[in-house]
């Protein structure tokens, strides 16, 4: 039975900001399976190919027939609580500030042993689910959940570790304009946000939902031109010391490659608003995020950005546009290294095209506003830091593990 | 003119029996710009980005790099930024004659008319009017149209609705007599354009663009402070910067006006 968390009070300003610190980092090549399976909230453990046992932690070769065909394949994610332990004195500096923390060793359905960390409705001789979470260290852990929904499940301590629930965060989302961002906007708010900064640029422009969105309670209109380095430096200097998420919702699509695109304006734009946008924002807010990854139940704790699909293959129809996205995920990855000393995650949000405005011709399936944003709450909320949304997303990445170049030519034909 | 009227001139600017009025907004990238269907290319907003401020990028010195179309902040618009003008000669900021950058101007007050309608058109007859009182508008003068809109915020500055802007302008009759029957040098705003917001549904369309470029003569637009300015008897400074076959550009407009004594 857990205590619901309670709304943190403001801080004591006689006191230093906690420093964040990282659990051990060292993983070995075949355990980043594990790392895999943890961005993308998959539960998957090394099979044998030749014998069919799962095995754990990762090897390079099956303990029971020694072949070395081990492959990281979805498994069962049942198994049994054989013992837990509490640790009140770690000395690791991480977990001692963390102090006690519980670990266990589980049996598994499926064979294997894991040691993990617990949700505190773990009962020992019960039946757990596992998945994989990165940690604060950005490694994959196992973590152990009681079988059924407990009450105020999420907000036990542990497992707060591993995710960015927005509850009781402040998060600035930063084009209020779109309605993707409005709609993350509500769900930020319904999945318990403090309060949601949003960025609105050229507020002299008036544009569609402003009335919803100003008639929101916990939002907050916030000038914020991400183009223009000197907005986000001068937001950053009123609220960069209270982001807990920020949710990247720039949004410039334009059609088009290259030869019958006239001049480098629309290119421009792009790289302006997709790539300069983002380098903007994380200088100004990456650092105070950064500093704040232990800050208290408001820690920071992600940075989300919501790319199309077509960053991981260029799509020719919108061949500009893919390329501004491929520079966006490109970043993502400096970010996410930049981050990680602080215990931010960075959440990339892939997405097909949008039922939005700028793909009007584009044909069926495309991705609901609406379902963006609940998958960035959802992410946000398990841990993840790759999340595929829809049939075209999900369609792209399988294609592109069996053959990068068949993509290619299918995407350019 | 002898080198002492001018040294007379000079010494009254600084004397302030010649008060120099600033009719410049700040050039900032806060400040509206002129919006276009987003199919079309679009105007780069005003971009200042430090390069240093003595620091480690520049431990003395302070300065930025700036990025903006020509048409942002209070701007010049020259001949061939319209396709009436495209042919014709010294059409562009940078062959424009020097001489044409400092003329007297004609500055009619119809801010009472845009605080009521936002759709003001000035007319032949107001401009008739005008005349009545303060004489027929010379040669190669400015005319400028006072709306005091350069006083609002910027949302309703900009005005925008769901059918366009929504800010006072000419209509196309006053346009074409301006510059056929007037010799209007050119033809100054308050608002984001010399033309009215809605100036897209008249005929010809844009008719302020259409007939001044047509006729090789310029535009101002985004003023401020003309509240500031006789109705007659001021003489305007804009000098647009000299762009390689530039269409206009941001420029600092003075006006140099009789002062108290």
């Amino acid at each position: 039975m857990i205590e619901p968390i309670a709304k943190p009070r403001r801080k004591n300003p006689l006191l230093r900001t906690r420093l964040p610190t990282s659990p051990p980092r060292a993983r070995s090549r075949a355990s980043h399976g594990f790392t895999r399976a943890a961005a993308e909230g998959r539960f998957m453990l090394q099979r044998c190919g030749a014998c069919e046992t799962f095995c754990y932690p990762a090897r390079d070769a099956c303990p029971t027939c020694l072949s070395a065909d081990l492959v990281f394949t979805d498994a069962p994610r049942r198994g049994t609580l054989l013992s837990e332990t509490t640790l009140h004195i770690p000395a690791d500096v991480h977990f001692r500030e963390r102090a006690p923390w519980r670990v266990g060793l589980v049996a598994m359905d499926c064979g294997p042993k894991l040691v993990t960390h617990l949700h505190a409705d773990c009962e020992e001789g019960k039946s757990v689910v596992m998945s994989f979470q990165l940690d604060k260290s950005g490694q994959a852990v196992a973590f152990a959940h009681p079988e059924r929904e407990t009450s105020n499940m999420a907000d036990d301590r542990q497992w707060r570790e591993m995710t960015a629930d927005p509850k009781f965060r402040r998060a600035l989302v930063t084009n209020g304009r779109s309605i993707v961002g409005q709609e993350v906007v509500a769900a930020l708010k319904a999945a318990g946000a403090s309060i949601v900064f949003v960025g609105v640029a050229e507020p002299w422009k008036p544009f569609r939902g402003e009335d919803t969105l100003r008639a929101l309670e916990g939002v907050e209109i916030v000038p914020l031109d991400i183009g223009d380095e000197k907005s986000v430096a001068d937001l950053a200097a009123d609220i960069g010391g209270k982001v807990d998420i920020l949710v990247n919702t720039t949004e410039h699509v334009r059609s088009g490659g290259l030869l019958d695109r006239q001049g480098t304006s629309v290119v421009r734009d792009e790289i302006d608003q997709t790539y300069l946008g983002f380098v903007h924002l994380a200088q100004a807010f990456g650092p105070a995020m950064r500093m704040r990854g232990s800050d208290g139940v408001n820690s920071a704790a992600a940075w989300v950005n919501i790319l199309s699909v077509y960053a991981l293959a260029n799509w020719p129809m919108f061949g500009a546009y893919s390329a501004s996205q491929a520079a966006a995920l490109s970043l993502s990855h400096s970010l996410r290294a930049e981050l990680r000393p602080g215990g931010v995650k960075v959440v990339n949000v892939f997405t097909g095209p949008l039922d939005i405005e700028w793909f009007q011709t584009v044909p069926p399936p495309k991705v609901a506003p609406r379902v963006v944003a609940n998958s960035i709450v959802s992410a946000l909320k398990r841990g993840l830091e790759d999340v595929f949304v829809g049939d075209v997303a999900e369609d792209i990445r399988q294609r592109l593990a069996a053959n990068p170049k068949a993509v290619e030519r299918e995407l350019g034909a | 003119m002898d080198s002492n009227s001018l040294m007379q001139f000079a010494g009254a600017v600084a004397s302030g029996a010649v008060r120099v009025v600033d009719l410049t907004f700040t050039l900032s990238p806060d400040f509206p710009v002129i919006v276009l269907p987003p199919e079309f290319g679009q105007a780069a907003p005003v971009r200042i980005q430090q390069i240093s401020r003595y620091d480690a990028s520049g431990p003395a010195w302070y300065w930025n790099n700036l990025t903006f179309g020509e048409h942002t902040g209070t701007h010049f618009d020259a001949p061939i930024h319209w396709f009436t003008g495209k042919d014709l000669p010294n059409n562009s900021v940078d062959t424009l004659p020097v001489r044409d950058m400092i003329a007297p101007a004609c500055v009619i007050d119809c801010s009472a008319q845009a605080a009521k309608d936002a759709d003001f058109l000035l007319t032949i007859p107001i401009v008739e009017a005008w005349e009545k009182s303060h004489g027929r508008i010379p040669e190669r003068h400015w005319v400028l149209l006072r709306t005091d809109w350069s006083k609002k915020g910027w949302r309703d500055y900009a005005n925008l609705k769901d059918d366009g802007a929504h800010t006072p302008g000419p209509d196309a009759a006053v346009m074409r007599w301006l510059v056929e029957e007037r010799g209007v040098i050119g033809f100054g705003t308050e608002t984001i354009g010399t033309d009215a917001g809605q100036a897209g549904h008249l005929d010809p369309p844009y008719p302020a663009h259409h007939f001044l470029h047509g006729g090789g003569r310029y535009g101002l637009q985004c003023l401020c402070n003309l509240d500031q300015l006789p109705p007659t008897g001021a003489v305007i400074v804009a000098a647009p910067l000299k762009i390689q076959n530039g269409s206009g550009s941001p420029l600092r407009v003075l006006a140099l006006v009789p002062g108290q004594g």
